[in-house]
């Protein structure tokens, strides 16, 4: 990797500071930033290591949200009771990231802010309607995904924490790629109070998106049956080497039905 | 059987250094003073290189030395060579292209070594890499092995990109079997290239005293001995006395570990040029693009039955990719190491080969665990199992019917196979397979939604790669016979020198079990000395599963002249003829007396010296062997795969594998089964995963293992391996090689069961989730069913 | 240049280094502890796992300074003077080697799974949690057979804490 200055600053305050450089990053988990540095695809000038800093990682339920600190890693809220009680998908979701080493590492905050269009976590934001918190605001996870690796994020803005309100249903489903592990297609299916929303990750060629058709079917009745007829347009999808726009359309069907099974 | 002795499942000795982290693997050696070197690379599939300019790079912060292709031929330094001559049907040799160490006014594959940097740190080598400025000019690729020719002329030497047209077998014969044939059955397959990636990356050290003027060089080899006679008769680096090539713990190889790369050859010349140790590490990602590939043929094969369903005829057309350059022994591999066993395990009269080798602009290929023996077994497996469902005769009763019976055997393909039993592998692996079962199991699969198949693969290779004449007949440039030394210490110790080497294979224990066998000493008073071409004097190395069959040979053979020479000293100590010492489980004995001594005492009298003439009787315990075998082992067996697809997803699992081998007497029955089950892991990762992908412009697409899928714990089941024994009869140990049967034998068994399931012939390797979605889509055939 | 601080098996030790440092090369280049390997560049392969604070890692995506003040623990640091780790001699036991480059990262990795799931480990949860560990010479069979003894006998051994 290129050379970079090293900080760890202590409050969120100091980190928003040492980003003022030009060319600055957030390190929090590393686990995709550091790979990326390696390959000098990135060259930070100041890496800003989020680790120092009390109050950013940890469980709570508070009322009828689930609050995830930015840096919690994703084996955290992979084994939280908390997390598997309040919101069982998203327990199973951390579950599923990476492998056991890279969940030790990395985190949510990491993984929201990177928005790698393979990720995971974008999908549970999404559908479980999400705040992104951050030092200088709120972000409703409608909002706050931009496109691949583009986020709502400001210059100097850090994800502190994340709220996930409790649905009454959900649950994950990913179709792994092959070689890498990341998301081919990963489906997103929550029933809340508000409707059911579907998002799906790994699939778009624009990140993550929701899946208005099926959030239509669901919504009169959350059965797999309900959205076996329902076709994913695969004009908007990723084609790659493990998979063309055509199967990975095919793929958000299946992924989706899965998941409600698996919710229901 | 001893505990220790033949035969036994002997935990491993070199185990404790590895699960300790006491290993030594070539990344772990640093020499004082050591400077780093970064290999600039063509980010180009084929370019001019019309200048390059390394002047900001030279003045950057630690850089030792810049140095291109022209300081190489400047130094008169020799190009890396192919060492196996083919001559194409009309009789003129392979059109070998030159193969510069570093470019020389063209690059040929995108990783083709452009300049060296050299400095004190890794990263500033790298950092002053991306100084370098290079003008490209940049020329068509050509990827696909079956648009070369016509293609973007690659090499001068090579005008239409064809390396060779050859042939094996009689034409004739083989056109007019299928001219009467009753049935023939066609295929056109892709062998699909893979990337080896054993786990240890290559790397390199060169080091050197210009006190003695010798060079020494720290190489992850499978062949050091070789290594060292190339860079040296070849390369012209330094003569052998002045040239000391070492290959530690090796982490891995399967075939990519044996070539001669640039690499190392640039780090040994660059330490004497800059006078300072140099050392090379491959990242990753320059091994997907620098180390050699494997496979990567185009076939067309047919294969014809009479009647009665006995095989008459079979004919293959082969386009083979060499890549960009003839890689060490690159030719030898879609020829001899292929064509020769296009008879399989049957009885066919007439066979005839064409392949044709080319030129891309691609990495180059060259042997991968296997080397044309998978391709071979892939064509044939397929063909047989497809003609038996063409036919609607049962895959494994059709191959009964036609498997070779009585040996030796000569095929119309060169081989002689010396010994096997094909029928009984085939009853011991349908028992273990639980074919009987195979009904209720699909049709408990198809409840579910699911697809269940099986395959077999009724599999032959020919290894333990040997013997030096046939070899030569056939255009070889070395001889391939393995050498063995035998030093007994006073004590009664023993040093075994190899010329064999261990990268995974297990030989400091199951050479000591022989030892232990044939002396009657304990494994931990032997020790096996390898990889060092100061220690041991000359050695062919590890590859073609030929460690067992030709290295152990050798060494039994050094022991029967050390057993020779220690009953001579036992005589002189007992005050007997030599004619009435018997030696029996280290002792030695004075037949009918109760006269006896241990084999320690007579090691230690051989080095006294003080009970014999030593002019009558050398003192001293040490001899050596060198052993070239009269054929080459035949292992075969069968497997046999059962999966189940998920036609919603395409995934497939490998619910059942079996594996029932013939490799003759076993050493050590553990480490053979590890070996079978390391090989059947990379076919169905051959099967079902693996495959490197060029781009229209010859970008590697799959450069990491982001995109390259390697078979993880939780895409493979636990296997069933068992093995059945005829006593190989061209080796002192009746054994036959191991080590590559297991990928040999299982990519057609994996294929032959998915289309078993899918009920139609219409899947390429590697038979991926998407590529298994769309064919379950297909309707199934409806023939013989 | 940076300075960094951490018990590394056990033993205190410091460094001035590059910032770039990954945690894997102050423990190969600057401490000698080379058994822990470097097999990819895209934090896949596993062959660079160790614990941190008592956690599998992989130590070729983690910076050297961001473990100041961290106990690490390496392949080296598993046994107790001659006595093998149980997982390490059920590696042995099991031919769950050949080559033995990936060998330290997948009984580390194996180690931490025990740590997290429990001694009755049963080969599916096995086979999933070695997910982020490359093996390319056993096909795996052994290294599953090893890590479920292993894990057995870790019950019956008590370890000192890391």
């Amino acid at each position: 990797m290129h050379a970079f200055e090293y900080a760890a600053p202590a409050s969120v305050a100091d980190a928003a500071a040492a980003l003022a450089n030009e060319d600055a990053k957030v390190l929090a988990g590393g686990q995709t930033l550091l790979p990326t540095m390696k390959q000098r695809l990135a060259a930070p000038s100041v890496l800003v290591d989020l680790r120092k800093i009390d109050g950013l990682s940890g469980i709570s339920r508070e009322g009828d949200a689930l609050v995830i600190g930015a840096m919690t890693r994703h084996a955290d809220v992979a084994a939280s009771k908390v997390v598997q009680d309040a919101i069982p998908g998203l327990a199973a979701l951390a579950a599923l990231i990476g492998d056991p080493a890279v969940r030790h590492r990395g985190t949510i905050g990491g993984s929201l802010a990177n928005n790698d269009p393979a990720a995971d976590y974008p999908a549970a934001a999404l559908a479980l309607g999400a705040t992104i918190v951050t030092n200088k605001r709120e972000i409703a996870a409608g909002d706050f995904f931009k496109g691949l690796f583009e986020t709502a994020l400001e210059d100097g803005e850090i994800i502190t924490k994340v709220k996930f309100p409790l649905p009454e249903k959900s649950a994950y489903e990913k179709f792994r790629n092959p070689a890498s592990r990341y998301a081919m297609v990963g489906v997103f299916v929550a029933k809340t109070k508000a409707g059911v929303r579907v998002a799906v990750t790994g699939a778009g060629s624009s990140g993550v998106f929701r899946h208005a058709a099926m959030e239509a079917a669901l919504a009169g009745n959350f059965s797999p049956a309900a959205i076996a007829g329902v076709k994913t347009d695969a004009s908007g999808l990723l084609s790659d080497l493990h998979g063309d726009a055509d199967y990975r359309a095919h793929l958000v069907g299946v992924m989706a039905r899965r998941a409600v099974e698996a919710a229901a | 059987m001893s505990a220790t002795g033949l035969g036994a499942s002997v935990k491993r000795k070199e185990d404790i250094r590895f699960i300790t982290g006491k290993g030594r693997y070539v990344d772990d050696i640093n020499r004082p003073g050591q400077a780093h070197a970064y290999f600039l690379r063509s980010p180009h599939a084929h370019a001019t290189i019309d200048k390059i300019d390394a002047s900001a790079a030279l003045a950057s912060p630690g850089v030792a030395a810049v140095f291109t292709g022209q300081d190489i031929a400047d130094d008169k330094l020799g190009g890396l060579i192919c060492g196996w001559m083919i001559h194409s049907k009309d009789g003129s040799p392979m059109k070998a292209g030159a193969h510069p160490v570093l470019a020389q006014g063209k690059v040929r594959y995108v990783g083709d070594h452009v300049a060296v940097v050299i400095a004190d740190t890794l990263s500033q080598a790298r950092d002053a890499a991306e100084k370098i400025v290079v003008d490209y000019g940049v020329l068509p690729a050509v990827a696909d092995p079956a648009k070369a020719v016509g293609g973007p002329n690659i090499h001068d030497a090579a005008p239409d990109n064809t390396v060779y047209n050859w042939h094996l077998g009689d034409k004739a014969a083989t056109d007019a079997a299928f001219a009467s044939a009753a049935h023939v059955t066609k295929l056109d397959l892709v062998n699909n290239r893979l990337i080896p990636n054993p786990m240890e990356p290559r790397a390199a050290v060169g080091d050197y005293d210009s006190g003695t003027d010798t060079i020494t060089l720290y190489t992850t080899s499978q062949n050091p001995h070789v290594a060292r006679l190339v860079l040296s008769a070849f390369i012209g680096l330094a003569p052998e006395h002045k040239f000391r090539v070492i290959a530690p713990d090796v982490g891995g190889g399967f075939g990519s570990k044996i070539f001669i790369y640039a690499e190392e050859t640039v780090c040994a010349w660059a330490a004497r040029k800059i006078d300072r140790p140099v050392k090379w590490t491959s990242d990753r990602t320059e091994a997907f693009l620098s180390d050699a590939h494997g496979r990567d043929h185009v076939t067309h094969a047919e294969v014809a039955l009479d009647a009665a369903g006995k095989v008459t005829g079979l004919r293959v057309h082969t386009i083979a990719n060499m890549g960009a350059y003839l890689s060490t022994f690159a030719s030898s591999v879609p020829t001899y190491l292929y064509a020769t066993l296009l008879s399989g395990q049957y009885n066919i009269p007439a066979i005839y080969a064409e392949v044709d080798a080319v030129y891309t602009t691609t990495a180059p290929v060259d042997a991968y665990r296997g080397a044309g023996r998978p391709e071979a077994s892939f064509v044939v497996e397929r063909l047989i199992e497809m003609a038996a469902r063409e036919t609607g005769r049962d895959p494994a009763e059709f191959r009964r019917q036609n498997f070779i019976t009585q040996f030796p055997h000569q095929t119309p393909v060169i081989m002689a196979y010396d010994i096997g039993n094909f029928a009984g592998a085939l009853d011991k692996a349908l028992e273990h397979a639980d074919y009987k079962g195979l009904p209720a199991r699909k049709a408990a699969s198809a409840a579910k939604g699911k697809l269940r198949g099986a395959g077999f693969s009724a599999f032959i290779e020919a290894c333990g790669i040997a013997p030096s004449a046939a070899v030569g007949s056939l255009g070889a440039g070395v001889g391939l016979w393995e050498s063995a030394e035998v030093r007994v210490n006073p004590i009664g110790t023993v040093e075994i020198l190899t010329g064999s080497h261990s990268h995974g294979q297990s030989h400091e224990t199951t050479f000591a079990q022989l030892v232990s066998e044939r002396l009657g000493i304990s494994i931990d008073n032997v020790s096996i000395v390898h990889g060092d071409t100061d220690k041991v004097q000359m050695g062919m190395g590890t590859y073609g599963s030929r460690s067992g069959a030709v290295g152990m040979s050798a060494i039994s053979k050094a022991l029967d002249k050390i057993e020779a020479k220690a009953k001579k000293v036992a005589g002189h100590v007992l005050e007997a003829a030599e004619s009435d010492i018997e030696f029996k489980d280290g002792k030695f004995t004075v037949k009918g007396t109760d006269k006896a001594i241990d084999f320690a005492s007579v090691a230690l009298q051989a080095y006294v010296a003080h009970k014999f003439n030593g002019q009558e009787l050398e003192p001293g315990l040490k001899e050596s062997a060198f052993w070239d075998p009269t054929n080459f082992t035949f292992p075969a067996g069968v497997h046999i795969c059962e999966v189940e697809i998920d036609p919603d997803t395409g995934i497939v699992t490998v619910e059942r594998y079996t594996a029932v081998d013939d490799f003759g007497k076993l050493i050590n029955p553990m480490v053979v089964h590890g070996q079978v089950h390391g090989g059947i892991a990379q076919g169905i990762g051959q099967a079902l995963m693996e495959g490197a992908k060029y781009d229209e412009d010859g970008q590697l697409v799959t450069a990491s293992y982001m995109d390259y899928t390697m078979p993880r714990a939780d895409s493979l089941p636990s296997f069933t391996v068992d093995t059945i024994e005829t006593a190989c009869p061209s080796n002192p140990l009746g054994i036959k090689g191991c080590g590559e049967a297991g990928a040999i034998a299982s990519p057609p068994a994996v294929i032959n069961a998915i289309t078993d399931a899918l009920g139609h012939e219409d899947i390429a390797m590697p038979a991926t989730p998407v590529a298994v979605w769309r064919a379950a889509q297909k309707r199934p055939r409806l023939a013989a069913e | 240049m940076v300075q960094v601080a951490m018990t590394v098996n056990g033993k205190a030790v410091s460094a001035n280094v590059d910032s770039r440092t990954l945690l894997v090369q102050f423990l190969r280049e600057n401490l000698r502890l080379t058994g822990t390997h470097v097999g990819c560049d895209t934090s896949q392969c596993g062959a660079c796992v160790v614990h941190v604070d008592g956690k599998a890692i992989k130590s070729c995506t983690t910076l050297a300074v961001a473990c100041e003040g961290a106990s690490v623990t390496t392949i080296e640091g598993l046994a107790h003077g001659t006595k093998l780790h149980p997982m390490q001699q059920a590696f042995q036991d099991n031919h769950g080697l050949q080559c033995g480059f990936c060998t330290p990262g997948m009984i580390m990795t194996a180690v931490d799974l025990v740590n997290r799931k429990g001694n009755a480990l049963d080969e599916a949860t096995i086979r999933h949690e070695l997910e982020g560990n490359i093996c390319r010479c056993t096909g795996y069979h052994n290294i599953v057979k090893s890590i479920a003894q292993g894990a057995r006998e870790m019950a019956t051994q008590p370890q000192a804490a890391e």
